[in-house]
């Protein structure tokens, strides 16, 4: 079994067989993080460039990680846009190409860049964040997580909460579920709710004990307040009072209920330090099956023939 | 030296003619219109147009030159010359170069540099300095040394009371002012705002933002009395904005760019910069709206928004990139396979709309085609099928999502100041 | 399956695996530090077998885990198909332990190799044995087992095939001769 494609650019239109894969795949290597020695000799003499034009310490982590264990070189590059100096996109990806590289690990501002990237380079690429669009490990590792806990993803109510007009974790969840045999639903002020998001056949929530109610799983965004949330939602506070996950309304609502969050958490405002710490969430163990799932494409990508 | 057209369908709407004629032309003159006798044929170079058309010369009123300031993306002459190699011989050049065209000086330059070109250049000034919004243009010094018409393109002058004067101070001269309209709080994105962007993760621009503006405009129109043209109309709400507006008699014009009745926010899908430009492509039903208001007469005009941009530029990231494309090459045949063909206009209303309502607009004179008068003329052959090639444009830039498209209709020479571009080639005439 | 020998049969194949059940438990004194490791797949039901063979005799259970092998394979470049990933489940300390590892065929001995750098990066055991069913020869690298079912000499155009009821739905072992590669 391999994977139909050679990038992993996004999970919109991967299908299902490879979906699977990667997740049946990621318990092999859930198993090796378990071990004392927690690396295997897979991708030795494989060179991967980990291209990081956005700041993002955890997922940059958690990709070094996941190549380390198996034994890839790795290579870190975290500046700004080229923009800035002077040099063309393209002229920058060009000379890492000639480095000749294996495999790009990509995250950018701007939406699109991945897929630009296999257009000049003959490298493996795969999406670490892009713009709003889409984050596919993210998606990935929240179905593992989902599957890890409640066996299953077909016929599950999920529900999207926050900044999805600024997420690039929402769409990939929601091409990903959905794909599972999934119910994806979003839950936000209309604010922060995206023009035509309905026509990828999402319900929409605006109140959040609803959401609660009739959900299986919560992914919890992040409130974004460095991507200027402050136009669409009035105040922090107001965001938490009215949108915010708590102890008191999970158990009025639902208890079976299961939490996840993309990290990094606001305590206090998209979620209550007690739900963050509690018995609904999984939010460490995303952390861990994270690089479990990065593992798993980086193995499956770079073995391929 | 003397040249004749020989059977060439000599067509325009304004003459109400449409006849198949022989045309003689000497110093650039036309001598004589009729069924020529063979003895003039032996002293005369002939070209013969049969299954052509002869139209008055094609005029594109929304051209962006980068000179000054730009030279490394196109020149006043590179400009003109992908003007003739389209079909247009005359053109109206935007103010958003490097400084703006906000004084007499860069109007002169710009006159001067197209001085013996075959095409006609003509300035569009700024309508405040630095189209910043914030204090008037010399617009008396401006006309007189040749402006055409005001506009702070790239952007919707910036507030009403700016707006308000501006069409006011214009009324002396009866200029139009030409507003790019765009409401600047909703414009951060870079394509248009819908489902495809929300799949595609870029941010958008939504419909509403030009509405606004174009609402705006209308109305200051009809307070002052001031004549606006709405450049590149791309959304179905502005479209009919300014149908009611034209019913009801307000002096408002309105012009689209051939990308904007040819393709959709779908092409973004290939996150290729070349499908980025603003106003963004528009859905499935702002095309079918234009398209209408093309057939109404709502729309009055088709313009490029030629746009050169370097190689280097265009490639950045999406977000990053630079807006526009660069039209004057490939405008006439999108406009023949696009609407004409598709039965959308007759061939008349097209050169209506490409050659007679621009100049009107503008308040320049028609090119009459009869005996004693200047040849200004473009030869077209509508069913020509030929294949766009970037590497064959005149332009300097090479920013065109219709590369390796198949178009039909196509100019085939353009002639007007005594000479003329035939064959890829100027000479006199 | 071109067959050119049915070399074990079912009854055979209980007699081989018993007599290798009893050589491990009096080479290693009992049954008490061993560990079995099977090595997915058929290695893994060998070692099942031996497994219940060892209880029956010394009357104690004996450690056992599945190991897979496929994140230390060397042959990544060189194979047409991407191979299948599975689960490797070792769920005791091999700090100090004998380890039985098992297997059906031995050949070429590379992934006797693979098994060995996968064990040493779940433990440091005391000694590691290799227990395999078939021997046909063909070694590409010093490795030499401890514990053989059956040595069958066999020619580079023969492979051996050893089917298990778990999976094959028969217990026996064929001697084919190698599909031909277009």
């Amino acid at each position: 079994m391999s994977l139909s494609n050679r990038h992993l650019l996004g999970l919109n239109g991967v299908p299902i067989e490879d979906i699977q894969l990667i997740l049946d795949t990621a318990t092999t290597f859930r198993e090796v993080l378990e071990r004392p020695i927690k690396k295997v000799p897979t991708l030795q003499g494989k060179t991967i460039v980990n291209l990081f034009f956005e700041d993002s310490t955890r997922t940059r982590i958690s990709f070094e990680l996941a190549q380390k264990r198996l034994s890839a070189d790795t290579v870190n590059s975290t500046s700004s846009s080229s923009v800035k100096k002077g040099e063309t996109f393209k002229d920058t990806v060009r000379n890492i190409e000639a480095m000749k590289v294996d495999m790009i690990i990509v995250r950018h501002k701007s939406a699109g860049v991945p897929q630009y990237l296999t257009r000049i380079s003959k490298a493996n690429i795969i999406n670490a964040g892009d713009g709003l669009h889409e984050h596919p490990t993210q998606g990935l590792l929240d179905m593992y997580s989902i599957k890890e806990r409640l066996g299953r993803l077909e016929g599950l109510n999920v529900c999207i909460v926050g900044d999805v007009a600024h997420s690039r974790v929402a769409l990939s969840n929601i091409y990903g579920l959905k794909t599972m045999g999934a119910k994806v639903s979003v839950c936000a002020p209309a604010t922060m709710i995206p023009m035509g998001i309905e026509s990828l056949g999402v319900k929409i929530y605006t109140n959040i004990d609803e959401a609660i109610k009739r959900n299986d799983v919560l992914n919890i965004l992040r409130i974004q307040l460095e991507r200027n949330a402050g136009t669409r939602i009035p105040s922090l506070r107001e965001y938490h009072n009215y949108f915010g996950i708590t102890s008191e309304r999970i158990e009025k609502n639902n208890k079976e209920i299961l939490i996840l969050h993309p990290g990094p958490i606001n305590r206090g405002v998209e979620i209550s330090s007690e739900v963050a710490d509690g018995p609904y969430q999984v939010i460490l163990d995303q952390v861990t099956n994270g690089v479990a799932v990065r593992m798993a494409v980086l193995y499956l990508l770079g073995t391929m023939h | 030296m003397k040249t004749i057209l020989k059977q060439v369908t000599i067509l325009n709407p304004e003459q109400k003619l449409n006849q198949k004629n022989d045309l003689l032309i000497e110093d650039g003159i036309i001598i004589r219109i009729g069924n020529l006798k063979e003895s003039d044929f032996k002293s005369a170079e002939v070209l013969d147009f049969e299954n052509k058309y002869c139209v008055p010369g094609l005029f594109d009123m929304h051209v962006h030159l980068r000179e000054p300031g730009r030279e490394d993306e196109e020149t006043i002459v590179t400009g003109s010359n992908a003007a003739a190699a389209g079909g247009f011989t005359g053109i109206a050049c935007m103010p958003n170069t490097n400084p703006d065209i906000d004084s007499a000086e860069i109007v002169r330059f710009i006159k001067e540099k197209a001085k013996n070109h075959l095409v006609d250049v003509y300035p569009v000034a700024a309508a405040t300095l630095s189209r910043k919004g914030e204090a008037l243009s010399p617009m008396f010094e401006l006309f007189e040394a040749g402006a055409v018409a005001f506009s702070d393109d790239g952007v919707a002058i910036k507030n009403a009371e700016m707006l308000r004067n501006v069409l006011e101070y214009s009324k002396n001269f009866g200029t139009p002012v030409i507003e790019h309209c765009e409401d600047e709080s909703m414009a951060d994105g870079v394509m248009n705002e819908g489902f495809i962007s929300t799949s595609l993760g870029l941010p958008g621009i939504p419909n509403v933002a030009e509405d606004l503006i174009v609402m705006r405009d209308i109305m200051l129109s009809e307070f002052t009395g001031g004549k606006v043209h709405i450049a590149h109309i791309s959304s179905k709400n502005s479209v009919e904005l300014v149908r009611q507006a034209k019913k009801r008699g307000i002096n408002v014009t309105a012009e689209v760019a051939p990308h904007h009745f040819t393709l959709t926010d779908e092409s973004l899908k290939s996150y290729n910069t070349n499908y980025k430009m603003n106003p963004p492509l528009r859905s499935r039903a702002d095309v079918d709206a234009i398209v209408a208001g093309l057939k109404d007469g709502t729309i009055d005009c088709i313009a490029s928004d030629h746009a050169p941009h370097a190689i280097e530029e265009k490639e950045m990231e999406f977000i990053y990139a630079p807006n526009g494309i660069i039209g004057l090459e490939t405008q006439f045949g999108l406009v023949m396979s696009e609407l004409v063909n598709k039965k959308h206009l007759s061939l008349s209303q097209a050169i209506e709309k490409l050659s007679i309502n621009p100049r009107k607009i503008l308040n320049l004179p028609v090119p009459e085609i009869k005996e004693g008068e200047t040849a200004n003329l473009t030869i077209i052959d509508p069913d020509l099928i030929w294949t766009v090639d970037i590497a064959k444009f005149k332009s300097k830039a090479k920013n065109s999502p219709f590369d390796k498209r198949l178009l039909t209709g196509k100019s085939v020479a353009v002639i007007n100041n005594k000479k003329i571009y035939y064959e890829s080639k100027f000479r006199s005439i | 399956m071109d067959i050119k020998a049915k070399i074990i049969d079912e009854e055979g194949l209980n007699r081989t695996l018993t007599r290798l059940a009893h050589e491990i438990l009096e080479k290693n004194k009992g049954s008490k530090n061993l560990v079995l490791i099977g090595m997915r797949t058929r290695g893994e039901f060998i070692a099942e077998r031996i497994k219940q063979k060892i209880t029956e005799i010394d009357k104690s259970e004996p450690n056992y885990g599945v190991l897979d092998i496929t994140l230390y394979r060397d042959d990544f470049r060189t194979r047409l198909k991407q191979p299948e990933i599975s689960v490797t489940n070792i769920t005791i300390d091999l700090n100090d332990r004998d380890i039985i590892l098992i297997d059906d065929v031995l050949y070429t001995g590379r992934t006797v190799r693979a098994a060995l750098d996968a064990l040493m990066d779940l433990g440091r055991p005391n000694s590691i044995q290799l227990c395999v069913l078939i021997d046909r020869g063909h070694r590409e690298l010093p490795i030499k087992a401890d514990f053989i079912g059956k040595n069958i000499p066999t020619s580079i155009n023969e492979e051996v095939r050893v089917k298990i009821k778990e999976t094959d739905g028969e217990d026996s072992v064929y001697l084919v001769n190698a599909p031909t590669k277009n």
